[in-house]
């Protein structure tokens, strides 16, 4: 057996554990030593297994404890994508962090490990209730990461974000009670196959799970009425931990794709697609606030962080699509809107810090040191993230747009997307205007950016030049990825087959 | 057996969740805990309720179904250290906002009585 499809979870779980033991703990140095070299055999794990992926998708079982019953890690080409999209994340995140932001509290290095161990979990899992347990990973991995810094907002932001996301991990094992109550198992190949079988009264109790799964991962998701803790805990983490909880919705949405359109799938019978009709207008009304959280945002930080939730409206939109097109064009979609919010993140601090007192309120300030270049960078990050020609926020745009197909899915899905995509551009000029233009005098703060924060938003935003040119490539492999999901394991179907009696 | 196991877990979860929607940390905290206790249970009779059965191979013709105790153990692992971190956070919160309430300051005329008392001498 091959050991790829393991090391993005062992690597980090062992890296974080080190960073606590004495040769490491005391000094930052050595911990950022460690950090960068756990971060790049991640990126080469992640490489390798990408590749491996699109031979034949990766088993694992651990321990040789064969499923249904042991712990079984997946790696399609899905789950391989989003593993490798996590590492490119983290890795912008903590080069940004090494220019001092690591140093504001204890153990950053540390948690962002447990962090990237818990997505890189969630997104390998083939158990639903070891993605639970990943859930949980990454969950207690990111109270601490929000509260890292310290300061009465994060710790406020920081109270409901905890005390929500531990009602919602309550919800998540009452569904999988339910699940298991009525499935008899907890693996999501198998419980697939087992869907369609079930009697009227059990078929009751599974629809009341799968949909109780649909309240908790729309929480992750930041999915329309349960989003309002997003934009407030996003807006007051330090920059590094905002951009890399930028995956975080994506779990969410990742686990809606796994859940309910391919376990609650075709094949599920009266249960097939019994999640859709609720997520529809979800979507759309998280557009719609999304696009009214841009316009209203008082500070650039809330304004990225209604972009996330924009971004989560458009994924979610194209899981009801429910075809091989929005598919496509959902996950070109993530890769990209992924690596541009995180630069965002990164790119309000910078500024932020240059602007002295008046951080990054849309208020008149001292103009900033490096407003040239500042200002290159937050251009090309808005005409991405607003989906203007020629970058790749464009292309996953205009790749969703078509996968509308009948009348009314046009009418809904075109007229809110594109509102909200004016929404995004009308905010970011309004932005723009306010953070480079007034300014009151010509005197400028002293301290320049720090190198690693400039290379490391660059580094984010190189991603979506890089989308746009090997844009074919990227489809087909989208393409394909789209195709193996909908099949729902077929590997591990044959290996349960195997394994029984 | 059944009916009384049924009201017990709703009972709790009822409970749990009123006592969540509070506005101080402490109810909430105690909201949550019965909340995961509830989940507990509920988790156990996933398995199915049964008298007698046995957990070791060869001891018996009936036998309990083992996942749910092993999903309930890690529950319950995974659901106290939530817990003790909450606690930790709501007392942090305490001291950094100055005052329990959820949101981190008290709305306007609904402060304790003795803060009331203060206001009026």
């Amino acid at each position: 057996m091959q050991h790829w499809a393991v090391l993005p979870i062992l690597i980090p779980l062992l890296a974080g554990t080190l960073m606590l033991l004495p040769p490491l703990a005391g000094t930052i140095r050595r911990q950022r030593i460690a950090s960068l070299v756990s971060l790049t055999l991640m990126l080469v794990g992640a490489l390798v297994l990408f590749r491996l992926s699109t031979q034949a998708t990766q088993l694992y079982v651990l321990g040789d404890w064969q499923p249904p019953f042991g712990i079984l890690l997946v790696a399609d080409r899905l789950s391989s994508l989003l593993v490798l999209l996590t590492t490119v994340l983290a890795i912008g995140a903590v080069l940004y962090s090494l220019a001092g932001d690591d140093n504001r509290g204890k153990y950053f290095h540390s948690l962002m490990m447990y962090q990237l161990m818990g997505v890189n979990g969630a997104f390998l899992t083939g158990d639903i209730f070891n993605l639970f347990v990943f859930f949980e990973v990454l969950l207690i991995a990111s109270y601490a990461l929000l509260i890292h810094g310290g300061g009465k907002q994060k710790t406020q932001a920081n109270v409901h974000y905890i005390v929500l996301n531990l009602i919602g991990s309550a919800f998540f094992l009452f569904a999988l009670g339910m699940l298991y109550g009525t499935l008899g198992t907890l693996n999501m190949a198998q419980m697939s196959t087992r869907i369609a079988g079930l009697t009227p009264g059990a078929s009751i109790l599974a629809e009341a799970g799968a949909l109780l799964l649909l309240v908790v991962f729309g929480l992750k998701a930041a999915m329309m009425p349960l989003h309002f803790w997003l934009p407030k805990a996003y807006a007051s983490a330090s920059a590094p931990v905002a951009a890399m909880f930028a995956i975080m919705t994506k779990v969410g949405i990742y686990s809606i794709f796994r859940v309910h359109t391919v376990v609650f799938g075709e094949q599920a019978g009266d249960l097939a697609y019994i999640a859709i009709p609720w997520i529809w207008p979800m979507a759309l009304l998280t557009l719609v606030i999304g696009a009214v959280g841009v316009l209203a945002a008082p500070t650039l930080r809330t304004l990225v962080a209604n972009l996330i939730l924009i971004s989560a409206g458009t994924l979610l939109v194209a899981v009801v699509l429910l075809n091989t097109q929005a598919v496509i064009g959902g996950l070109y979609y993530l890769v990209h809107t992924t690596l541009v919010t995180g630069a965002l993140f990164l790119l309000a601090d910078v500024i932020a810090q240059q602007r002295g007192q008046a951080s990054d309120r849309f208020v008149v300030s001292r103009p900033m040191k490096q407003a040239p270049l500042l200002g290159l960078l937050f251009f090309i990050g808005a005409v991405t993230v607003a989906g203007l020609p020629p970058l790749s926020g464009f292309v996953g745009k205009a790749l969703l747009l078509q996968a509308a197909q009948t009348a009314t899915e046009m009418g809904w899905v075109w007229s809110t997307i594109l509102l909200s995509s004016l929404a995004v551009i009308i905010g970011l000029s309004r932005a723009g205007t306010n953070l480079f233009w007034h300014v009151s005098g010509n005197k400028t703060g002293t301290d320049n950016a720090r190198p690693i924060q400039l290379i490391a938003i660059a580094f984010l935003l190189l991603a979506s030049p890089a989308l746009v040119i090997f844009g074919g490539p990227a489809t087909e492999f989208a393409e394909a990825a789209a195709l193996q999901m909908q099949q729902m394991y077929p590997e591990v179907q044959t290996l349960i087959a195997e394994g029984q009696p | 057996m059944e009916a009384i196991f049924a009201f017990c877990v709703g009972l709790m979860t009822a409970c749990g969740l009123f006592l969540t929607l509070r506005g101080r940390t402490f109810p909430v905290v105690v909201g949550i805990t019965l909340l995961s206790y509830a989940v507990n249970l509920f988790l156990f009779s996933s398995g199915r309720l049964l008298i007698n059965g046995a957990t070791i191979l060869g001891q018996s013709d009936q036998y309990a179904d083992p996942l749910p105790q092993a999903l309930v153990l890690t529950a319950i692992v995974i659901g106290f250290a939530m817990t003790a971190f909450v606690v930790i956070l709501a007392i942090r919160a305490r001291s950094d906002l100055g005052n329990d309430h959820v949101d981190g300051r008290n709305p306007p005329g609904a402060g304790l009585p003795s803060d009331r008392l203060k206001e009026k001498n």
